[in-house]
């Protein structure tokens, strides 16, 4: 796996998805690739055109996926007859000839049932190696679901790390005076509205689960945090005190969310049941704390504070206690996120008039600056930490865009005829 | 305000029936094990597909009627400008802050919302922060005046409320700024 790849490959990814909310529809364009990206050849599956939705085949969906990850890059493949599939004959050395370090081999069969049969196999062409493959039984409809666990099956095997192909983002859209919360598939596709409003939404965050989304409304003309059950399109009152009620953030276990509340006069972080019980204060200070978030293990809460004269981030217990100061660098570190595994944070700081995303190293305490743009806003971790999913301004609207946490790959996602923010990058669905 | 019960009575059931329907048409795949490969079964292929979302829209929300006596005069003065990074309330502002206040005080059943708002830069949620210091602001002065505290609430926009939607210091300037609104407003 070494064929050295541009490493500023611009490749254009054209939208795929033709869901009900079409207007709304995201796509993606990759801007930075990384520098070694594995060649893999992914052949049309036979009798795929069978499950084609409005002409996203399953393998062209599994190699967009793939791509977009910037680790791996699809060759071009000759058209074959017969069509191979995964139980043909591998000649190993002929697709070492076409350049593909690995390959992948499919077919679709419809079932008397009217559901689909789709199978596949993974074959690593250097070590002329079997890399074993999955069946699926599925509706028509679930295409493009099982493409992404395709291609999350492919991503790992091959990277040794967990894909995000299946995970689900939610975001704001702003289209003149309305606001529209939604939720797409990670590749943009797919999006559908969670909540519609003439007033602000934001904060958008996922319980753990995946099943409920957190946010700060504004459609009783103050921020008021709700929790929504996504299936059921029910919204539910977290906090509606006197005040500003705003931030919020759950726990790893999904049984509170830390808020942050103006309440009692200035604004505090509290923790709250997600029913609106057991309000606890955490903070008292003078200043504005907000933006709380824990630590993957629970334990501890990150948050911006301005109680030492400028907004900086701050960490302190779960369970309160005294905080501790983690930005020094500039006189504005905000909003910030904590990877997966708990080692670094992402946050936003301003340098020079400047808002760009950074990261800071927790153990090392090395600061990295990850973005060269100057309006960015809300970082959001993929679940398995490699990309970090932001909104930022470009070209005047604003369009949700991700950077690996390493700083190489970069790409943008924007929506026709409105403003995209406020991303929120959810959980493993299982 | 019964209106609006009616109305979110009416989004709650629609939302509901969304989600029955979309209950049928996500029927998860099973995953079964042909001859060539790897047994998953138990394991769904279901994951995120449409039709999973169920829409809540309050879109249509209506209001109940306003005092017109707060719509003439001074009190028909309604915002307050601040300096960057500046919350407490300026000379110039003060008779309007007085006029609000002598109102409330020869009305101790009506209430009043202040909105605080921040010019675009930086954090949503430390721009909320910073609102709210702006209408906390304004809401102690009119308690020294004499109003009462159940009378006035201070809430935060942040940035999510520009009058200008300009992204200069002219409009940062008008977008700077705490709104007040009275019960009916609201």
């Amino acid at each position: 796996m070494n064929i050295i790849a541009p490493m500023r490959n611009l490749l254009a990814v054209l939208l795929l998805c033709f869901a009900a909310a079409a207007n709304a529809q995201l796509s993606i364009e990759i801007t930075g690739a990384g520098a070694q990206r594995i060649p893999i050849a992914i052949v049309p599956f036979a009798g795929e055109g069978a499950l084609a939705q409005g002409g996203a085949s399953i393998s062209a969906i599994v190699r967009a996926d793939l791509e977009r990850s910037g680790l791996l890059r699809g060759i071009e493949v000759p058209p074959l007859a017969p069509p191979p599939t995964e139980t043909s004959p591998v000649n190993f050395a002929e697709w070492r000839a076409r350049q593909a370090d690995a390959l992948v081999l499919g077919s679709v069969a419809a079932r008397p049932d009217g559901r689909f049969e789709v199978r596949f196999k993974l074959f690593d062409t250097v070590k002329s190696a079997d890399l074993s493959g999955v069946a699926y039984t599925l509706s028509g409809a679930q295409a493009r679901a099982t493409a992404h666990r395709i291609a999350d099956f492919v991503y790992e095997k091959l990277t040794g790390e967990k894909g995000v192909f299946s995970t689900r983002i939610a975001y704001v859209v702003k289209r003149g005076n309305r606001f529209e919360l939604q939720i797409a598939d990670a590749d943009g596709a797919g999006a559908e509205t969670a909540l519609a409003s003439f007033e602000p939404i934001v904060s958008p965050a996922w319980s753990p689960d995946g099943r409920r989304l957190a946010y700060v409304s504004f459609q009783q003309k103050k921020p008021i945090v709700y929790v929504q059950d996504i299936a059921a399109g029910k919204q539910s009152v977290v906090a509606n005190f006197k005040g500003s009620n705003s931030a919020p953030a759950w726990s790893p276990d999904g049984t509170k969310l830390a808020v942050s509340l103006s309440r009692e006069g200035g604004s505090q972080i509290y923790l709250i049941n997600p029913d609106g019980s057991n309000v606890r204060r955490l903070t008292q200070s003078g200043g504005i704390d907000t933006e709380p978030v824990f630590s993957p293990d629970g334990q501890t809460l990150y948050f911006t504070s301005d109680r030492g004269g400028s907004p900086q981030i701050y960490r302190m217990p779960a369970s309160g206690g005294e905080a501790q100061r983690m930005t020094f660098e500039g006189s504005y570190n905000v909003t910030p996120r904590v990877s997966p595994d708990g080692r670094m944070l992402a946050y936003i700081r301003r340098n020079n008039g400047k808002f760009q995303v950074a990261t800071l190293d927790l153990a090392s305490r090395q600061i990295q600056v990850l973005t060269d743009s100057d309006k960015d806003e809300s970082p959001s971790f993929a679940p398995n930490g490699r990309m970090i999913l932001l909104a930022t301004i470009s070209g005047g609207r604003g369009v949700l865009s991700a950077v690996s946490a390493d700083g190489r790959i970069k790409q943008r996602l924007s929506v026709a005829a409105g403003d995209v923010r406020e991303p929120a990058w959810g959980p493993y669905t299982r | 305000m019964n209106n609006r019960r009616m109305n979110m009575m009416r989004a709650i059931w629609m939302a509901a029936l969304l989600a029955g329907l979309a209950a049928c048409s996500s029927n998860p795949a099973d995953e079964q094990s042909p001859a060539a490969v790897e047994d998953r079964t138990g394991k769904a292929a279901s994951g995120p597909s449409t039709g999973q979302v169920a829409k809540v829209d309050v879109t249509n929300q209506a209001l109940a009627g306003v005092d017109p006596a707060v719509k003439t005069g001074a009190l028909a003065q309604r915002s307050i400008f601040y300096d960057l990074d500046q919350y407490d309330i300026k000379d110039q502002y003060k008779p309007l802050v007085e006029a609000h206040a002598k109102y409330l005080r020869e009305h101790p059943g009506r209430k009043m919302l202040i909105q605080g708002n921040t010019d675009e830069r930086g954090s949503r949620e430390y721009n909320i922060g910073l609102g709210q210091r702006r209408s906390d602001g304004v809401k102690k002065m009119l308690i020294l005046l004499g109003a009462k505290e159940d009378q006035v609430e201070s809430v935060s926009l942040g940035e999510e409320k520009p009058r200008s939607e300009g992204h200069d210091e002219s409009a940062w300037a008008q977008n700077r700024r705490s709104d007040i609104l009275y019960q009916g407003e609201y």
